[in-house]
């Protein structure tokens, strides 16, 4: 019996607006305990919420790259339970009516096929404080500085089918985020956070199976390791005679298991119902038409014109532009060289290679895009080959210095001179000459071989293409 | 008017003095002072009187009025209902849960009233939480009626109504939530205000039901009372909910009289099931008054007034049981953590210790409303009540302007007669409930005293934000009836 896992994703994505979503408290993370709060996040007697405009404003940004319809009328709800890092006793979410939904994303997978992930709702809420707990001493802290903290809790249709589709959806949504800037999408800083449903049926099956929730996926490593690890315990409950349960799982990574969450977080009645300190919240059509103008190009849109404008491969157009700054990064490059693909060969191969191995962002780049940009015009010029320009970029990455300024200190300018590159060939092939024997009786692969000799006797930096001219010619 | 002990002043009538440089802020408060000292043990109206503060405050005022700078409020001596928060002064909500909370903060009508220079001189009693309609839920004392020492002053604003009944003060606040205002006003045979929902920031208001509370006026007459409202009302941004209407001087024109006026009687309420026969003889009798006067009387029907309490009983322990679960013993306020062998069991000593048996009543009611498997039937049903209620109020403010019933179905009832009988106590908030349900304003003036010398009140409910007409109708019963120059015989043992 072939399985078919199913996947549904709930992500919490905090906003990064300046303030909270329902007082005037800082968002800024990293502050001393409990001192970005006041009585309206302390939940303290009589104090009233009042919603900070940014986060709709926010919400309607996601969920319009989500191709989402948005809700002329949404109402606040409280979801109500006992907890000590949440101060009223219940959080300000949304439940029956939430700003957005029926929307979806596309996402692309390693092997270049694209798939449509619909998304359920969008939603906005408030997050809870931190709770600390020092056993030795039997006492816990709260931190409330989080408390209010605005999140978009965005959930998909149960339509993934593997942990690599997950990840790839995550992947999407991260970058929609950023391009977005509403969120720094940052998962282990616990600004990006992602709970999973997940359940298995027999392939072709129409019915869902019973799921379970895996809670504490705080990175994508993880995501797609807890995924795999849920799935194959699953089919192998099945394949035991043994019934899945419907219960919450949590991800212990240092075990690299799923453990029961059951008594604890189970069995909750949340006792939803409006929240009526807040009116329903009216959205005019105007309100998200000006947003949707205000709107940066996005993922789809840019890889699209990627590959008409720049002539890039699907694939190439894909990866550059999955982070809004490499795209820029690519876009400034290809600018000022002569062939766009070139940019993109040196961005996806030494340029990522380089920050892979210095553990640095894009923006964060030792070599500029303009200097690498210069570099691949020197090349383009026939001034360098290929081969030194690698060398190059090497010292570009090292000293920070620029491609032209290299080039002339080392005294690495390409020989195109046919006089010059003359009487090394005739060495080559008065000292070679059994080689000579061979090619002339056919044996036409040898002339690479030549090529390199004369490659390594002018320090590489003979014009390749004046040395296979001249070569054919004289072995010929 | 010189014949009056400063503290038996309405707040009009001291304005006036005090502009006339006839009396002293400073004289006004020790006056007031004074009748607490000698009244309040025999009332036991207030929580907290704040001395010192109202000392201060006065002799603020005092300088205020000396430099030409004084308003409506300035030196006015005032009650402010113990669940309305004052910063640096303790607001309990009559809880043991919150027995020693001082906020940080005002309360929106505070900052108000400061910015008009009134003076406070006590946190009035309530019964806990504003849960309850005779003020004997408070957790440190029963509040008596100074119409009759051993009965209700009514609730849950009975302090702030027994406090002005009494001239323990010119004026108070209280809040109504099903009638909170109205009912003690009427037992207390004082003026009470509950404005259109909106019209009041709720702003520092520790809630009980959100969507019902208002906070209002108690006072001596209905020109207090359009004074007082003037002050407190107007637009909040820390409230969503708060309404941006501008807000005339209501104390204007009260005179202009009803000629004009149409007034509805419903039938549903003057047909209601035991209703104190006295009771409708009052308000019979003022529905005469009115026509005198020269308004049109119609019948009218609200048809789904039977269900308002079943629905009220519903809407408002839901709103409250999530409202209330902030007090968990862990931020602030009581905790009882001393058996606790774990978090839930602080949550339920705290929380079984902290609130008194009719709001953890009422807590338990609430969450059940609102629990999967039964919110459909019962909150979300009683949510579609609500708008029925509503729906009938703006069908009869199409055919008439204000309407008119009693407050309550009774006169004060004695110190534990319904205290075991919670169906009985939510059933005598019958008239009061459907203008929070809907949003209406209403106010509670005197019409008339029992044989057995106790106060009735007459209730007028206006339509969304005609406070002005309101008070223009009650004024001009007030001024035919002359009911509220009746005073409790206390009064005149005031001088103990
Ligand atoms: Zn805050």
């Amino acid at each position: 019996m072939a399985f078919e896992p199913v996947i549904g994703l709930e992500v919490h994505a905090q906003l990064k607006t300046r303030t909270k979503i329902f007082c005037g408290c800082s968002t800024k993370f990293g502050a001393p305990p409990n001192t970005h709060v006041c009585p309206v996040c302390l939940g303290m007697p009589g104090v009233l919420p009042v919603l900070n405009q940014k986060v709709v404003e926010y919400a309607i940004r996601m969920a319009l790259a989500t191709n989402c319809r948005i809700a002329g009328e949404s109402r606040f709800a409280r979801k109500n339970y006992f907890y000590p890092d949440l101060p009223k006793g219940y959080q300000i979410s949304q439940y029956e009516m939430p700003i957005a939904e029926h929307g979806h994303i596309h996402i692309t997978l390693s092997d270049g096929a694209v798939r449509k992930i619909g998304i359920t709702r969008i939603h906005m809420e408030e997050d809870a404080g931190k709770s600390s707990h020092d056993p030795s001493r039997a006492v816990s802290f709260v931190d409330y500085n989080r408390t209010g903290v605005p999140l978009l809790e965005i959930v998909s249709e149960p339509e993934m089918h593997s942990p690599e589709e997950a990840g790839a959806y995550l992947r999407r949504l991260r970058s929609l985020l950023r391009y977005l800037d509403i969120s720094d999408g940052n998962m282990e800083e616990g600004s990006f956070r992602c709970d999973a449903n997940i359940s298995i049926r027999e392939k072709g099956a129409a019915e869902l199976g019973t799921r379970t929730e895996l809670k504490n996926l705080n990175s994508f490593r993880f995501v797609e390791k807890a995924l795999a690890y849920e799935i194959k315990r699953q089919i192998e409950m099945v394949k035991d005679g043994e019934k899945v349960v419907q219960e919450t799982l949590l991800w212990d990574v240092n075990q690299n298991r799923s453990v029961s969450m059951r008594g604890k977080e189970e069995a909750h009645d949340y006792r939803y119902f409006p929240d009526p300190d807040l009116l329903p919240l009216v959205i005019e059509e105007e309100m998200v038409a000006r947003i949707g103008k205000s709107l940066p190009e996005l993922p789809d849109q840019k890889k699209e014109r990627f590959v008409t404008h720049y002539g890039l491969p699907e694939y190439d157009a894909d990866i550059l532009t999955a982070g809004r700054d490499l795209a820029a990064y690519f876009e400034c490059c290809a600018r000022q060289v002569k062939n766009p693909k070139t940019a993109s060969n040196w961005i996806m191969g030494e340029l990522t290679a380089l920050l892979n191995a210095c553990g640095k962002t894009i923006d964060e780049s030792p070599v500029s895009a303009e200097d690498l940009a210069k570099l691949i015009a020197l090349m383009e010029d026939g001034v360098i080959s290929g081969k030194i320009a690698k060398a190059v970029f090497s010292d570009m990455a090292e000293t920070g210095k620029a491609p032209d300024e290299i080039v002339a200190e080392k005294g690495l300018v390409q020989v195109s001179d046919a006089s010059a590159v003359e009487p090394v060939i005739d060495r080559i092939i008065a000292a070679h000459t059994a080689e000579v024997e061979k090619y002339r009786g056919g044996n036409t692969k040898l002339l690479g071989f030549f090529v390199g000799q004369v490659m390594k006797e002018t320090g590489g930096k003979a014009n390749p293409r004046l040395v296979n001219e001249l070569l054919s010619k004289k072995l010929g | 008017m010189s014949e009056k002990a400063p503290y038996e002043l309405t707040i009009h009538e001291a304005q006036a003095l005090l502009a006339a440089k006839e009396i002293s802020a400073a004289e006004l408060t020790e006056s007031v002072l004074c009748r607490i000292e000698n009244i309040e043990p025999m009332v036991d109206a207030y929580i907290t009187i704040c001395r010192e503060t109202a000392r201060k405050e006065a002799a603020a005022a005092d300088k205020a009025i000396a430099e030409g700078k004084a308003g409506p409020l300035t030196g006015i001596p005032l009650a402010i209902k113990d669940l309305i928060c004052t910063k640096g002064h303790r607001t309990t909500c009559a809880s043991k849960m919150l027995a020693d909370f001082t906020p940080p903060y005002d309360a929106m009508v505070m900052e108000k009233l400061h910015s008009h220079g009134a003076v406070m001189v006590g946190k009035a009693n309530m019964d806990e939480f504003a849960m309850g309609s005779s003020t004997e839920n408070s957790a440190f004392k029963t509040t008596r009626n100074p119409w009759a020492l051993e009965r209700i002053p009514g609730g849950s604003s009975g302090g702030s109504a027994a406090a002005v009944a009494a001239d323990m003060c010119l004026g108070s606040l209280g809040s109504d939530t099903g009638g909170s205002i109205r009912q003690p006003a009427s037992h207390c045979g004082v003026v009470g205000l509950k404005p259109t929902y909106g019209r009041v920031s709720r702003y520092g208001l520790v809630a009980f039901a959100s969507s019902l509370d208002q906070i209002g006026p108690i006072t001596k007459d209905v020109t207090d009372a359009a004074i007082l409202l003037t002050a407190i009302s107007g637009y909040d941004r820390r409230d969503s909910t708060s309404i941006d209407k501008p807000v005339a001087d209501l104390s204007r024109d009260l005179d202009a009289g009803v000629k004009n006026m149409t007034i509805g009687i419903p039938r549903e309420y003057m047909e209601q099931d035991g209703v104190d026969p006295e009771v409708q003889q009052a308000v019979v009798n003022a529905v005469e008054v009115m026509k005198e006067a020269g308004a049109t009387c119609v019948d009218i029907s609200l048809p789904h007034t039977d269900h308002a309490v079943a629905a009220y009983y519903l809407v408002a322990p839901a709103e409250a049981s999530s409202n209330l679960a902030r007090y968990d013993g862990v931020k602030y306020g009581f905790r009882d953590g001393s058996a606790a062998g774990n978090l839930k069991e602080m949550y339920i000593n705290t929380r079984s210790a902290g609130f008194g048996a009719e709001v953890r009543r009422r807590i338990l009611l609430g969450t059940y409303a609102l629990s999967s498997g039964y919110y459909d039937a019962y909150y979300k049903k009683a949510s579609q009540i609500r708008t029925l209620i509503r729906q009938d109020f703006e069908a009869a403010f199409t055919t008439c302007d204000i309407i008119l019933s009693p407050v309550a179905p009774t006169a004060a009832f004695a110190i534990g007669e319904k205290a075991d009988d919670p169906l009985q106590m939510y059933l005598s908030d019958i008239f009061t409930l459907s203008a929070n349900m809907a949003g209406i304003p209403g106010i509670s003036v005197p019409c008339g005293v029992t044989t057995g010398g106790l106060p009735v009140g007459l209730q007028l409910m206006g339509n969304y934000f005609e406070e002005a007409q309101l008070l223009k109708a009650a004024y001009t019963y007030e001024q035919a009836s002359g009911m509220h120059l009746k005073k409790p015989s206390i009064h005149r043992n005031g001088s103990l």
